[in-house]
């Protein structure tokens, strides 16, 4: 009898001492290789946008993150968000433009796009996917053919009289029917994806358009160096 | 009862082979057909898997005496998690492309059959050393598995291999290759030829025996 | 918070982008049970439950890693909840339902595995779901996964009556079906828009 009772004690105790171990070590292991891969991470993820931000508004010298505070206003942040937005300056220290990220269901997954707004024509002036999941050789036809690319070398996101919403709002059409600046002419074959692109960048100048028209000349431009 | 003496290379075979994951015991498969529509992707998720395989073996293996029978499902599920992660927090510092283009299979390696097997029926009962190898090849026999199907569906659907184009551009690319539907045909394709070389070996292993009778 | 309709993210779930047939998950019980339809439908439900929960649990944990800045404890604490589950769900089958339990087998401590619970959880953290866009979106997949279950079952038991090649019995078949299967799901693309 108090055999078997020593042997329910130590069983006991041995589970509580395993899970603990093996918590302890796997915690270890955990928080050891994401302290050692952090920063090389934030590089990378640093200098994947900054050439993404480069490549959709190529005048861009300087970037000033920025974000809606509380009551709706534009303010600069240093946090780093999973949709950043950024102000970007030229090289005398002038407003270049906004560069926005956005997302929205595609297809097979969400896509996640990066796009240049000008103030100077009210227009959408570069436009890049960041991400994107899309059949090969269908959908993924909205990153490389070239009239959908010609979509976003002014696609028109003005503002209507009240300045608080898209006069025209985007919308995406089929291959070829396209009359108007605030259109996208659509790929054939690739619909779902071409919409999806529409409608994402839709939603997303109509929330951010209004807000950087009014605020954006309210941040500080950084300091030139 | 004499127990068959195992060499250290047939633990390290087996697994390419005559116990191949994905082909013989039909383990792993979610991301077997999932991520193999390139074969950079295919070969990058067979070499995540492997670290997973051996780590997970090997710390199993170490710590075999001291998880008790009761909770060594959670023990083992915990310890797979771990490398699981660190892979994910690896690949994201070696290649944001190459993250993004496995997105959340990396993570899905935790549920992956084939290391909760091996851990279960091998790295448990045998020392750090055979557990190494045993990983070690069902890693690659899995790797190279992967690889076959994702050869086969980039080739066909996509025309190219690697990335690099391989077929000329008259030749019309069959999209379903790399649809879902291609993943299932591909693995078939694969598993029908094993099934073949399989039932061939053991049709000539039987016919000396007839001869003989 | 993203911003799909209820309704887009069911179907999307369950028809256009089915778990088993378009994402790969869930495929090791898939071919395991879907021989016998009878297996094919418990399975289901016992998933869809597993799912539920599951989801809700991710939810609620994904909050208290955001607050406490964890996010590399995801996985392990998603497939630790995953499996906790599911123990649960096997202890509330053997005392209510104790020949579906013995039907069940070795397929329900399984489910721990089964990629399409987690890959559930990690779908609905990468797009931001709210928490009954959470809800919707695993009725939608197991919807989707029984849906895909019972045709599957459907097929491959006419299929036992016929003459098929010896080589092809078994899961070369049952790939090949899989296979016509997602091809035919691909019609849905589109719907719920």
């Amino acid at each position: 009898m108090t055999g078997h009772a020593a042997e329910t004690v130590t069983s006991a105790w041995s589970m509580y001492r395993a899970i603990v171990g093996i918590g302890a070590f796997c915690a270890l292991v955990i928080v050891v290789v994401f302290q050692s891969t952090a920063e090389r991470i934030r590089d990378n993820q640093a200098r994947f946008l900054a050439a993404a931000i480069s490549e959709v508004l190529p005048e861009t010298r300087e970037t000033v993150a920025v974000t809606r505070s509380e009551n709706g206003r534009l303010e600069a942040t240093s946090d780093s968000l999973p949709l950043p937005v950024f102000l970007a300056y030229g090289s005398g220290g002038d407003l270049a433009g906004a560069v926005v990220t956005a997302q929205g269901m595609g297809y097979q997954d969400n896509i996640r796009v990066i796009y240049a707004y000008s103030f100077a024509e009210n227009a959408i002036v570069g436009f890049k996917i960041l991400e994107s999941k899309e059949t090969p050789g269908l959908g993924d036809r909205v990153e490389i053919e070239p009239h959908f690319i010609a979509n976003f070398v002014a696609l028109d996101v003005s503002l209507d009289s009240s300045g608080t919403a898209l006069k025209n709002p985007i919308v995406t059409v089929k291959q070829g029917e396209k009359n108007g600046a605030w259109q996208i002419d659509g790929i054939t074959g690739a619909t779902i994806t071409s919409e999806a692109i529409g409608n994402l960048l839709n939603d997303s100048a109509g929330s951010w358009v209004p807000v950087l028209e009014r605020d954006a000349r309210t941040i500080a431009p950084p300091e030139s160096k | 009862m004499a127990k068959k003496t195992i060499t250290p290379t047939d633990e390290f075979v087996k697994g390419l082979w005559r116990d191949n994951p994905v082909f013989v015991q039909v383990l792993g498969m979610c991301p077997a057909l999932a991520v193999s529509n390139t074969a950079l992707n295919a070969l990058a998720m067979g070499l995540a898997t492997t670290f997973v395989l051996l780590m997970s073996g090997l710390s199993v293996s170490l710590l075999r005496n001291f998880i008790p029978r009761e909770a060594r499902i959670v023990c083992y599920i915990c310890i797979i998690a771990t490398f699981v992660t660190s892979v994910d927090y690896l690949i994201m510092a070696l290649s944001l492309e190459l993250h993004r283009a496995l997105g959340a299979f990396i993570a899905l390696i935790v549920v992956n059959c084939l290391i909760l097997g091996r851990a279960e029926a091998f790295a448990s009962k045998n020392t750090p050393a055979r557990s190494l190898l045993d990983g070690l090849g069902m890693g690659i026999g899995f790797t190279l598995a992967l690889l076959f199907i994702g050869v086969v569906r980039e080739i066909l659907g996509s025309g190219s291999l690697f990335g690099y184009p391989v077929l000329p551009d008259t030749f019309q690319t069959w999209t379903v290759m790399v649809l879902p539907s291609g993943g299932f045909f591909a693995m078939a394709l694969w598993l029908l030829i094993v099934n073949r070389i399989k039932k061939k070996a053991a049709d000539a292993a039987r016919k000396p025996a007839e001869v003989t009778a | 918070m993203n911003d799909a309709s209820y309704w887009s993210i069911f179907l999307n779930a369950a028809l256009v982008n089915n778990f088993v047939l378009a994402y790969f998950l869930g495929i090791c019980p898939f071919f395991g049970v879907s021989s016998r339809l009878e297996t094919a439908l418990r399975m289901g439900a016992a998933v869809s439950f597993v799912m539920l929960v599951a989801s809700v649990c991710a939810f609620l944990i994904n909050l208290l890693l955001d607050a406490v800045g964890a996010p590399y404890l995801r996985i392990i604490s998603y497939i630790l909840v995953i499996s906790s589950t599911v123990q649960l769900v096997e202890m509330l089958m053997k005392k209510f339902s104790p020949a579906t339990f013995r039907a069940m087998g070795i397929y329900l401590p399984l489910i721990t595995t089964n990629c399409a619970i987690l890959g559930l959880a990690l779908f609905q953290t990468n797009r931001s779901y709210g928490f009954t866009q959470a809800v919707v979106f695993s009725l939608g997949a197991g919807a989707g996964f029984v849906l895909a279950l019972i045709l599957m079952a459907g097929v491959r038991e006419k299929l036992e009556l016929n003459e098929v090649p010896d080589l092809v019995k078994g899961t070369v078949a049952a790939l090949v079906v899989a296979g016509i299967l997602s091809m035919g799901f691909m019609g849905f693309a589109g719907l719920g828009r």
